[in-house]
């Protein structure tokens, strides 16, 4: 019998050839990457201030002066939609990665040994998986109180089962795998094992839930500061400018299309790189 | 069947528990003692102290715990500090609305999504199956309270065919209740259907593939009746399956849905009691969500059962 190894290495170039192969993929990263550098660069960009207010200039429609139009207070819209891209993204990556690293060590240790460890683990899993994300988010962001921050957290804490219920679904795929007992063999500690053998085996579908976790998360950020439950005025963000731009529909339409159309554009980028990624390294796919 | 259905009821009531601690604990979240904040500013001591002995704060929390889940148990989710009326008064009066709305929104979903699923598998690789992809991705991307607000833009602002706001029982006057409510279902919808879609397609396209349905095109059969028939009836056991877990996350999406077209359902109270700090709310549409969506799941799991034949009689 012949066996086939495929390196991690070998393995990953050709993940990387087949995603730079995915038209819609590299659609995606070129979508994120713009707002990414808008975001970094904001405080360089020759834009107005995103919260100077102008009362001699108040709703007024895109011109010129100012491409994207001004609010109910002469506030610059493309400058707060620039500045809001922050408060989006920074929410997208940091409750992505508050939900990574809680939950991918609790469904490695699940995964791993099992039992009545992993019991206790999935049933709590189970149980917050019982409550709709969104409603949890607010839950939290209710009770933790309302800042940007506070609404990182619930959503990062609401998303951590999602990362549980994977993780341990791939540990328990790896964990009979040769090379892992092999490690065990050798007299390696469970920690050891758990980091260098386990956890980069289990790593790329992880990376494919990130990617399409921080699309969610971007949502639902808009969508507790659209409640007010997350940035706080007068700092810009996507959800809160939707929130007050619906007040002003046949007056200034302008202040609701720009900011739902960016929180569009940036979801549908994630989404179109998690897509191209989850293709790339599905081993079904070589 | 029954020991079945049994079997899956006992299972979920672990799961409750834990929601129930889990909603209990919600409240040890809030910063500063909330004890102090009912004394108001005098803080009289003997006020606090018959507060705390009147809400058994002075009890160690399992036992605090005890008594609030034997409270719920009676079905006394606590008072509602807004309204000062029972919380599950107020809940079984918001929640027909929001079931209402779901249910719209489930139908738009499955008129939407499993046609255009069955389309774009049965045309893969064709500029059918790209359009319906890109509709599919783009439904699954737009955040629902946006294209709620553009959809009063147009529709009601622009073309005032429907109305922005409100709402009316359908019992009361069935025409303005559909009216009121079609534009928002519509918006609920939509994720739903793009995820419905997406599934349609991935199980028809697995089924089209099988020997059965190669066999019905041998004998000549005409190409619907074999899509429809053959290839459709066991395509679309896993989507009513996913389609009765979607409902409760339905419960959820109507949070952002009835803050923009002002319907008075079961997430505009949320949404309503956690500006007014009315904590015994949010935790009870937390908790009612919950329970909700497990009986979704159970409902979901014992379709598949009487749905599959094979699955049937091993059961």
């Amino acid at each position: 019998m012949t066996a086939v190894v495929t390196t991690p290495a070998r393995t990953s170039s050709r993940a990387w050839k087949k995603l730079r192969a995915n038209k819609s993929a590299l659609v995606g990263a070129c979508i994120v990457a713009v707002f990414v550098v808008l975001a970094l660069l904001a405080p360089m960009l020759p834009i107005a201030d995103p919260t100077g207010t102008d009362w001699g200039a108040i709703r007024k429609a895109p011109s010129l002066k100012a491409w994207m139009g001004t609010d109910e207070i002469g506030r610059d819209v493309l400058a707060r939609m620039i500045w809001g891209a922050q408060a989006s993204l920074l929410a997208g990556v940091v409750s992505v990665l508050i939900a990574v690293v809680v939950g991918v060590p609790f469904g490695l240790v699940a995964g791993y040994f099992g039992g009545w460890t992993d019991s206790i683990i999935s049933r709590c899993t189970e149980a917050l998986l019982a409550m709709p994300f969104l409603i949890l988010a607010i839950a939290l962001a209710a009770f933790l109180g309302p800042s940007l921050t506070n609404a990182m957290i619930a959503i990062g804490l609401s998303a951590v089962p999602i990362f549980i219920r994977l993780t341990r679904g791939q540990v328990l795929a790896v964990k009979t795998e040769d090379y892992v007992e092999g490690a065990r063999a050798i007299g390696l500690g469970h920690i050891r094992i758990m980091t260098r053998y386990i956890l980069p085996n289990v790593f790329p579908p992880i990376l494919v839930q990130a990617t399409l976790t921080i699309a969610t998360a971007i949502i639902a950020e808009a969508s507790l500061s659209f409640l007010g439950l997350g940035q706080q005025p007068p700092a810009p963000s996507w959800g809160s400018m939707l929130n007050t731009a619906k007040n002003f529909l046949s007056q200034a339409p302008w202040m609701a299309i720009w900011p739902g159309a960016a929180i569009f554009l940036v979801v549908i980028g994630f989404n179109l790189m998690g897509d191209g990624l989850r293709d790339a390294l599905d081993p079904r796919e070589h | 069947m029954l020991a079945f259905i049994l079997r899956r009821v006992l299972i979920a009531i672990p799961t409750l528990i834990l929601v129930s601690i889990f909603v209990f604990g919600l409240q040890k979240l809030l910063p500063g003692d909330p004890i102090l904040v009912m004394a108001g500013e005098d803080r009289d001591p003997a006020v606090i102290e018959f507060l705390r002995e009147k809400y058994r704060m002075n009890d160690p929390i399992p036992m605090q715990y005890l008594y609030w889940a034997g409270d719920v148990l009676r079905g006394d989710l606590g008072i509602s500090l807004r309204t000062n009326q029972p919380v599950t008064e107020l809940i079984a009066s918001k929640l027909p609305v929001t079931i209402q709305l779901a249910i719209m929104a489930m139908i738009f979903a499955l008129l939407i999504g499993i046609p255009t699923g069955i389309l774009s598998a049965v045309r893969k690789g064709t500029w059918v199956d790209w359009l319906a992809n890109v509709v599919a991705l783009s439904g699954l991307s737009i955040p629902n309270f946006w294209l709620g607000i553009m959809l009063i833009l147009l529709v009601s602002v622009n073309l005032g065919w429907l109305p922005a706001s409100g709402y009316e029982s359908p019992w009361v006057d069935p025409v303005k209740s559909l009216t009121t409510m079609i534009m928002p279902a519509f918006v609920l919808g939509t994720g739903l259907a793009a995820t419905l879609m997406r599934h349609t397609r991935s199980a028809m396209l697995g089924v089209l593939q099988a020997d059965y349905v190669r066999t019905a095109e041998a004998k000549g059969l005409r190409r619907n009746t074999v899509i429809l028939k053959h290839a459709f009836r066991n395509a679309v056991l896993p989507v009513i399956t996913l389609s009765a877990l979607l409902f409760g996350e339905l419960l959820a999406g109507a949070v952002l849905t009835e803050q923009i077209f002002t319907i008075p359902g079961f997430g505009k109270l949320i949404v309503d009691a956690v500006f007014n700090r009315d904590y015994a709310v949010v935790q009870g549409v937390v908790l009612c969500t919950a329970i909700g969506f497990i009986g979704m799941n159970l409902l979901a799991d014992v379709l598949y059962v009487l749905l599959n034949p094979k699955l049937r009689a091993l059961s």
